[in-house]
């Protein structure tokens, strides 16, 4: 633990690159690093499909306490019937899978281990290793994800009946969510650099996260006040607005409404980040390795 | 450096006191180290109380739509979650730790070390880690279940809470066998590091008496993931509708965990060939 190398502004070392070129090297290394990541993620199938498993045991849970209540209620309980619930909690699992991005406890061990310092020294930006790297892996997850929902399909008789459009901006939102996600983990992933106490900051958004996405339940269920509070975060575009695209009956402006909201969260997010990385990197000093 | 090999190490018959000593030991071990880390208190502590907001928010959520849940009333299911919460530090605090150093000691073939020893293998593995930071949740679990029973009129008598200590206790020795089971599972499949997500994930089912879940469902949490042993069972004996019968299940159904696990884990030792072959 000797010698400190304090790192100047960033990656300065950059080299001018025409517009253009620059373009086609950034797409050229988002699909590389795509495809490490797909290879990558099929090597370990056990550990994967193990991880997915425990992942549905908490949609499951929910959508069992909620369909027997709705059942206890004469058959629907905030506007959702137990098979409408099915739809919901089983889109639920490949959103989730979408809202995984990269962990802010990680943030820790970069800054710990160095992991930084050769990141910088690269022409580009490090969150699009991130972005890339994890985007990749959402490959893996859809093809493994299919047998699941199949499953899931079978046991629950979900009541699911899209239009091709509801389909198109799932597509699309499922995207977006991943993206908002990344944003927003960055920025708190990024408070590390100023103090390491951060698990209790992490747990509070992770808690705030859960109440107001959508995750728990759909959002119809909770009470107003928290309904509108929740418009005014980024979290249910996250995840209620993807499930409720393809599950709900939402009239098409209200879809493309939801995509420029996203939209909209993502350039927020972009910008935050921009500028916090700029003062984070000033104060990263590791080890020189 | 494992010349001899693990096969040298055979089960003996393991004495009780010997036992009790060693783990009294490992303890005491783990309370110092974790002591120098006291900070760990006030953020295991914060994390604590997150869980119990989340969970009453939603209990709330759900008694605001309903009266009972499958026959249960909100002051019940209150029971159910601090038994929930309970059970959770226990294992956070004992189980987890040393199953998932075992995991990394089979990886990295570390596991020479304890082998080595000459105490029963098992027995070395099951108690050599702890993390008392974790013990939070033991003390808000029982806060919870303290306030859950003052609510719940009826009362609840000596035979009652006698049962549930009985029912608690067998709940634990199930979970502790059927996580040392999966693993074992690691002198197999040697990536098992996502098996606590798994089984965080699995044991959030143990928030609502199973008999919410549908049969197939609550057969799976009963027998392949004894959940509804260590926590519905429990809070039937706090909530008075524990029999003897299930007790009786409780108690054969954790000698015969306990006897598969023993067996397996000599099976499973078998496999494993150390770090430097």
């Amino acid at each position: 633990m000797s010698a400190e190398l304090r790192t100047a502004a960033g990656p300065s070392a950059e080299a001018p690159v025409p517009e253009e070129g620059r373009f086609r090297s950034m797409a050229s290394m988002y699909l590389t690093l795509f495809k490490t990541s797909i290879v990558v993620g099929f090597q370990y199938r056990v550990a994967n499909l193990l991880y997915m498993i425990g992942m549905i045991a908490e949609p499951v849970i929910y959508l069992v306490v909620w369909s027997t209540i709705a059942r206890s209620q004469g058959g629907s309980v905030g506007g959702f019937t137990p098979g409408e619930f099915a739809a919901y909690y089983i889109v639920w699992t490949l959103v989730r899978q979408f809202n995984i991005v990269f962990t802010p406890y990680g943030w820790e061990w970069r800054i710990r281990e160095g992991q930084l310092s050769g990141q910088l020294l690269k022409p580009v930006h490090p969150i699009h290793y991130d972005i890339a790297d994890i985007a990749g892996w959402k490959f893996v997850v859809i093809v493994l994800w299919l047998p699941i929902a199949a499953v899931l399909t079978l046991i629950f008789h979900p009541t699911l009946n899209p239009t091709v459009l509801q389909v198109a901006v799932f597509a699309v939102a499922i995207w977006g969510a991943y993206l908002i996600r990344t944003m927003n983990l960055w920025l708190l992933g990024m408070v590390t650099f100023w103090t390491t106490r951060v698990a209790a900051l992490f747990e509070l958004y992770f808690v705030m996260e859960l109440l107001l996405s959508g995750r728990l339940v759909p959002l119809s269920l909770m009470p107003h006040w928290v309904q509108v509070l929740a418009c005014f975060l980024p979290f249910k575009w996250t995840f209620g607005f993807p499930i409720e695209a393809l599950v709900a009956d939402l009239p098409a402006g209200e879809l493309l409404g939801g995509l420029a909201m996203q939209a909209l969260w993502i350039a927020i997010g972009a910008g935050l980040v921009w500028i916090m990385w700029r003062r984070a990197v000033r104060r990263y000093t590791a080890v020189n390795n | 450096m494992n010349a001899a090999g693990p096969r040298a190490v055979r089960a003996k018959r393991v004495e009780p006191i010997r036992a009790a000593r060693l783990s009294w030991l490992f303890f005491r071990l783990g309370v110092m180290n974790e002591m120098q880390y006291r900070v760990n208190f006030f953020i295991q502590l914060l994390q604590s109380l997150l869980a119990l907001g989340t969970g009453l928010a939603v209990l709330a959520l759900v008694f605001s739509h309903t009266k009972t849940l499958k026959g249960w009333t909100p002051n019940e299911l209150l029971a159910v979650m601090g038994v929930h919460l309970l059970m959770g530090g226990l294992i956070r605090t004992t189980i987890q730790p040393n199953m998932t150093r075992l995991i990394e000691d089979v990886r990295q073939g570390t596991l020479d070390y304890a082998l080595t020893k000459p105490e029963d293998s098992q027995l070395m593995v099951s108690v050599r880690d702890i993390r008392i930071w974790q013990g939070v949740d033991i003390v808000v679990g029982a806060a919870v279940l303290g306030v859950a029973i003052a609510r719940i009129q009826a009362g609840v008598g000596v035979w009652d809470a006698l049962g549930f200590a009985v029912a608690l206790l067998l709940g634990g020795v199930m979970i502790y066998c059927f996580w040392m089971i999966l693993t074992i599972g690691a002198f197999w499949v040697i990536r098992m590091d996502q098996i606590v997500e798994l089984f965080e994930g699995v044991y959030q089912a143990g928030r609502w008496p199973v008999t919410v879940y549908p049969l197939w469902l609550r057969t799976a949490l009963t027998f392949l993931v004894p959940i509804a042993f260590a926590v519905t069972v429990p809070a039937e004996g706090v909530t008075s509708r524990l029999n003897g019968g299930t007790l009786l299940a409780a108690f054969g159904l954790a000698v015969a965990l306990f006897a598969v696990t023993r067996w397996f884990w000599q099976f499973g030792l078998r496999r494993y060939s150390g770090a430097s072959a």
